[in-house]
């Protein structure tokens, strides 16, 4: 096999990435109230404590509300953005699309702090209504690089071959482009899902009272005690994350395949 | 993008430009992003001139939240008097300190991710099959979307007194008492930021070396340069555009993280991101929070600004 020590290097890499991640299991079912080493035993008592926390059950369901509206709002503006910027030549399309694209790079807490702002200056009530804007500003960005991979790939003479059989700029989208392109939407949907569900800045600066999962999970590792079943949720979630996120991936490679594009790997 | 001028008869022909197309089709996005973005972000930068009142932003113009000393403003008797004094974020030791140190600590953070991230780039890029390749960057890219709070709080785990290094130096007998040097302090902050970051950094760099063209390598190999050789004088620039992305996609968000400071970075590891939490939670001083806010994304877009000017000969490209 070529490139021996680039391959050694690269799958040490590849476990200290992914160690954080495996010790999760081990404490989730490890018979200690306390988070370190070494281990007491095995137990499955922090999944079922999971049960008992209404403030939980409360967080579960608003980050489940958030996360969809969030996947749903941010694929549309994606859609709308990735086709415009991939079919036509417009003007100042770089500077729209940069500033589309600058949540990607700008510090999350200076887009959380701005808009927070905003909404007390304009008497928005802070809320689940609040984070979902924030997320879908955060998300929108990563739906369009996304997006813009099944709009590129498109073969431009099925779209012209409708328009000669007079269809309508509406219809052949409709009926032509959305089908080849679908693989990506879904991929979308699920990835900006993925990303609402763990996202933490815009929750914690714009929920008010409101609590989602992550500001859940934040709010609870100032308690030792209730660290362990924090170590079972989050097994939980990393498990749903990484279904979720495999699930957009064969999307994702289905829907380049599907248009005949050439896979060049990665969702960025 | 891509050169489309040449299809605009299509839509022409159905009665609208391709330009009009184009900016009604991204207006929804363009709005959205105009109302949430460029106004929050043009209103922080308004409020950091203006002065703090009992509850609300007085309009009146002043730069003391960046120079020199402030007066937040109460009601009294139905008179807004001046009340506390404050120092502005450019004279304020605290806030000086910690502006200074988020940008060492994002620069370390992003040495120590790029050098790390390229050979696996060149790895994946080089020596992987073309049927691997989305299998190895979606392993690389997974960490990165899930758990962000967990990952962060289990670096504690890992390097706390009991944690995962101490206990295994401990267990192989290096070491006959925890290392307490470890935790809570600008090195366990810059080694969480670095893990947390690392799929940012490797997925530009493998975009720029799959681009390079693979004759240009047999070229230097044939005309009799080492393999180390070709690697530096053709390799290497060619991926520089790709190492300079990684740079300014790890330096400019690490600036910002609240997370990682406040959980692994203890009381002598606060970052700026601590800071205007502070000032917009805590001390409900919004003039004070933005003005520290726009300093930290001034200074963030000066360091970038200069490293883009002293690597700009490499992005001109070889042609």
């Amino acid at each position: 096999m070529k490139g021996g020590w680039f391959r050694g290097y690269a799958i040490v890499y590849l476990l200290v990435l992914y160690a954080p991640i495996m010790l999760l299991p081990i404490f989730a079912f490890n018979d200690s109230a306390i988070v370190s080493f070494p281990l007491a035993g095995f137990t499955t008592k922090w999944f079922t404590q999971m049960a008992d926390e209404p403030t939980l059950h409360d967080a579960l369901r608003n980050s489940l509300f958030i996360a969809v509206s969030t996947a749903v709002i941010s694929t549309l503006l994606g859609i709308l953005a990735a086709r415009a910027s991939t079919r036509f030549v417009f003007p100042a399309k770089g500077a729209i699309m940069g500033l589309i694209m600058l949540p990607l790079v700008l510090p999350e807490i200076i887009a959380a702090v701005s808009l927070l702002v905003v909404f007390l200056g304009i008497g928005i009530p802070l809320g689940l209504i609040t984070i979902i804007l924030g997320h879908v500003l955060v998300c929108t960005p990563f739906a369009i690089a996304i997006l813009s991979a099944s709009f590129q790939s498109l073969d431009k003479s099925l779209e012209e071959a409708a328009y000669d059989l007079g269809e309508t700029p509406l219809s052949t989208f409709w009926l032509i482009i959305l089908p080849l392109v679908m693989p990506g939407i879904i991929s979308s949907l699920l990835i900006t899902f993925t990303i609402s569900l763990d996202e933490f800045i815009m929750a914690f600066f714009l929920g008010g009272t409101n609590v989602t999962l992550p500001v859940y999970i934040f709010s609870q590792f100032r308690f030792p005690q209730s660290v362990p079943v924090i170590m079972a949720l989050g097994t939980l979630l990393v498990l749903l994350s990484i279904t979720l996120l495999a699930i957009a991936e064969y999307f994702r490679r289905r829907g380049i395949a599907k248009t005949g594009g050439k896979n060049t790997g990665g969702f960025l | 993008m891509s050169g489309n001028k040449s299809s605009g008869g299509r839509s022409g022909q159905l009665g609208r430009s391709e330009a009009k197309s184009g900016l009604l089709l991204i207006s929804p996005t363009a709005i959205f992003a105009l109302l949430l973005l460029a106004a929050p972000l043009a209103t922080i930068i308004a409020y950091s001139f203006m002065a703090d009142g009992y509850l609300t932003i007085i309009p009146q113009f002043q730069i003391c939240n960046y120079i020199g000393t402030c007066s937040s403003y109460e009601m009294k008797d139905g008179v807004l008097t001046a009340a506390k004094e404050y120092k502005g974020v450019f004279s304020d030791p605290l806030a000086q300190t910690l502006l200074v140190r988020s940008l060492g600590v994002s620069m370390m953070v992003t040495l120590v991710t790029v050098v790390l991230a390229f050979p696996v780039a060149y790895f994946v890029s080089f020596h992987v099959g073309p049927d691997r390749k989305s299998l190895w960057l979606f392993l690389i890219t997974i960490p990165f979307w899930t758990s962000y709070l967990v990952r962060v709080f289990l670096w504690k785990v890992i390097l706390g007194y009991n944690g995962v290094i101490n206990s295994a130096l401990l267990g192989i007998g290096i070491i006959d008492e925890p290392i307490t040097a470890l935790n809570y302090n600008v090195g366990a902050i810059i080694t969480t930021l670095a893990h947390a970051y690392a799929p940012f950094a490797i997925l530009p760099i493998f975009v720029a070396l799959e681009k390079i063209d693979r004759s240009f390598l047999e070229a230097g190999q044939d005309l009799g340069e080492s393999a180390f050789n070709t690697f530096r004088r053709v390799t290497l620039p060619l991926a520089m555009p790709g190492v300079i992305s990684a740079t300014l996609i790890v330096f400019i968000p690490t600036v910002g993280d609240y997370v990682t400071p406040n959980l692994v970075g203890g009381p002598e590891g606060k970052l700026v991101a601590n800071l205007i939490q502070l000032q917009y939670m805590k001390l409900d001083n919004y003039p004070l929070g933005s003005a520290t806010a726009v300093s930290a994304m001034l200074l963030v877009a000066i360091v970038s600004l200069i490293f883009l000017f002293l690597t700009r000969r490499y992005l001109r490209g070889p042609k």
